[in-house]
């Protein structure tokens, strides 16, 4: 069905694309690629966020459009394509799916720079980019240890990919740091979006005695979940305050506007270069949503985290750390190397879940 | 509340919509119309039902609206199909097309705006019942309403002479016209009533199972739903087991999960699909009740001679 959807958007897209070139030939093009709408409460809606802070800061030198909606697989290269060919200069998408699809236009057209979200792969026109949302995640497990009356917490999770075990695994390692006895259930939906199995999982949860929770998926359901049973929880992309005013403890914000800014107006400087960039809480592309429904000590010690994380003090990966299964992972102040965190296929100690292959 | 009943209210909340929606689909494929648009008449009545209660304040108003654009969206499809003799299922598919993209047009501005809850209500003494008074009789408007559907679909369609001219249509719009039963009207009525089920399903997810808007938030269910009628072989009693079964499974395996039971999370995310199909053809096996089911017109053209 998607694909009918995405065909049409797409053919819209391009004749509102040609329609606009003429008037604004004199403008540098900025083109994104979401995965879901850009007002989906939550990952999209955040990059397009970012792309409103390009638009605004370059008003007068670049024009910015999106395509959204685009299902990850082969149809995104179609959608890629049809921006690059329409005039773009500078394409981001946005979605750890649509890496094979950007490589392979990123190839076709060598004039055009591509940067593709959340990806390892690159090339000489096309650079990838990512936010540590370990890093605040792992606030978040030290923030839930001191929070839940019953050494647990339970994590709705969307796909075993090594972006979202990494989480579960830098929650768990927060929350052992304050509780070594902390047990962590893992929920898969095997979704990033639909509200209804969202809220289900979170209300199974709390059925089964878990008083705090956090999520991994695209919407707001689980935290309404949590504000209507009285527990809390974590949000997740975007601040979910409203959902939840009695019930969010923080949540950890995508805030890609900055990096944008910066590779934008890099390519307008001509000194654009393909790069490998993954930031975290200190360049600012992940912020923390007010610390609120929590004791001041908490709070004390969640901004004391925060500041140690950003400082380079703490590596929420530092020996040492057992694997699942008890065997040892890394020793004593020895920390994880970026490669083997991108490519985690593995839970650390502590974790409640047999991970799916 | 201990957690049997916990699960029990999941579980309803989890089949209403499915219930609801296939009950109105069933009716109108009884008719001999295949209206895929169900997804697309779904989420324009979740948004219609959101928007209303948001302008209104009351959620009942908001039921309302999804009703009304459940019901004016199928009067879309009804007139191409019936009216212009479109294709059915290209039009129900340009139909749901059409339904998600004008839902999240009309929900621009309602995105992450704290929804209405429709408030439950207590049946008097029967509340009170242990178990079942809590999990059965303190529910919302939506929930009494499926029941009613579908007490009220089974005596229509199999004890009224209206259900029978309309399964008479169903089975064979040229002899029903022979009989000067009015075929394109009945349909009409059917389809209106198909959009009007879809619509308050729609406004059940928007205000009681996640009370908020988001675009695509029907996730899929309209499709569940059209699987429901055929598997349940056009019988409301099974389309209603299937949903609840649908349902449950969904949940329990959610539950399964917390408890780690160690079975890979794939094949349970799977396991509602498939334990809905599996006992639906058994109960649906015997083939020539199963042929005396199946609307012999479903889907065709309709063509009054002159």
């Amino acid at each position: 069905m998607k694909k009918f959807a995405f065909a049409l958007a797409a053919s819209a897209a391009a004749v509102i694309g040609f329609s606009s070139a003429a008037a604004a030939a004199d403008k540098t093009k900025v083109c994104y690629v979401y995965v879901g709408s850009h007002t989906d409460g939550g990952y999209s809606q955040a990059h397009d966020l970012g792309r409103q802070q390009v638009q605004k800061e370059f008003a007068d030198k670049v024009e910015t459009s999106y395509l959204e909606n685009v299902p990850e697989g082969p149809d995104a290269e179609r959608a890629i394509e049809r921006l690059a060919r329409s005039g773009c200069s500078l394409i981001f998408s946005t979605s750890f799916g649509f890496m094979d699809a950007t490589v392979k236009v990123a190839a076709k057209f060598p004039k055009v720079k591509f940067e593709h979200g959340t990806g390892y792969k690159t090339g000489p026109n096309l650079g990838t980019y990512n936010s540590r949302f370990y890093e605040g995640r792992y606030i978040l497990g030290q923030i839930a240890a001191k929070t839940s009356k019953n050494h647990g917490a339970a994590y709705i999770a969307s796909f075993p990919i090594p972006e979202v075990v990494m989480g579960i695994n830098s929650f768990e390692q927060g929350a052992r740091s304050i509780d070594p006895s902390f047990k962590l259930k893992v929920i898969w939906v095997n979704t990033w979006f639909d509200p209804g199995k969202e809220a289900d999982a979170a209300k199974a949860m709390v059925d089964q005695g878990v008083d705090v929770i956090t999520q991994h998926t695209d919407t707001t359901a689980p935290m309404q979940v949590a504000e209507a049973r009285g527990i809390h929880a974590f949000g997740q992309a975007s601040d979910m305050i409203a959902a939840g005013p009695h019930a969010q403890l923080t949540a950890i914000v995508d805030t890609w506007g900055n990096y944008y800014s910066k590779r934008v107006k890099a390519l307008l400087d001509g000194t654009w270069k393909a790069e490998q960039t993954w930031d975290g809480l200190k360049e600012g592309v992940l912020t923390m949503a007010a610390y609120t429904n929590m004791p001041d000590d908490v709070k004390k010690m969640a901004e004391e985290t925060e500041a140690k994380i950003k400082s380079g003090e703490l590596h929420p990966f530092t020996g040492p750390i057992n694997k699942q299964d008890g065997t040892p992972w890394l020793k004593a102040g020895e920390k994880a190397d970026d490669a083997t965190l991108l490519g985690m296929n593995f839970y650390v100690e502590g974790v409640d879940d047999k991970l799916p292959k | 509340m201990n957690i049997w009943e916990a699960i029990l209210l999941t579980v309803i909340t989890a089949s209403t919509p499915l219930v609801i929606a296939a009950l109105g689909e069933l009716v109108t494929e009884r008719s001999g119309v295949l209206n895929l648009g169900v997804e697309g008449m779904m989420i324009i009545g979740a948004v219609a039902a959101f928007v209303g209660a948001q302008l209104s304040g009351s959620p009942y108003v908001g039921i309302l609206c999804g009703i009304a654009g459940g019901a004016v969206s199928s009067q879309l499809f009804a007139f191409l199909t019936l009216t212009l003799v479109a294709n059915q299922v290209a039009t129900g598919l340009a139909l749901t097309l059409l339904g998600l993209g004008v839902s999240g047009m009309i929900g621009e501005g309602y995105v992450s705006v704290p929804g209405v809850r429709l408030p439950e209500i207590a049946i008097p003494v029967l509340s009170d019942v242990p178990v079942i008074g809590a999990v059965l009789f303190r529910q919302d408007l939506i929930f009494y309403l499926s029941i009613v559907l579908l007490l009220g679909v089974n005596w229509f369609l199999f004890r009224s002479r209206a259900g029978l001219k309309l399964r008479a249509i169903g089975d064979s719009h040229t002899s029903a016209h022979a009989l000067g039963i009015h075929v394109i009207r009945t349909r009409y009525l059917a389809v209106m009533f198909g959009g009007a089920c879809a619509g308050l399903a729609g406004a059940q997810l928007s205000l009681v199972y996640t009370p908020q808007w988001v675009e695509n938030m029907s996730a899929g269910r309209g499709w569940i739903t059209l699987a429901l009628v055929v598997f349940a072989s056009w019988r409301p009693w099974r389309v209603f087991a299937g949903g609840y079964l649908f349902g449950a499974v969904t949940i329990l395996q959610l539950h399964a999960q917390a408890l780690g039971l160690g079975i890979p999370s794939q094949y349970l995310s799977m396991l509602p699909y498939a334990a809905t199909i599996v006992v639906l053809i058994i109960i649906s096996h015997n083939r020539r009740t199963t042929m005396i089911n199946t609307p012999a017109s479903l889907g065709k053209a309709f063509v009054p001679e002159r």
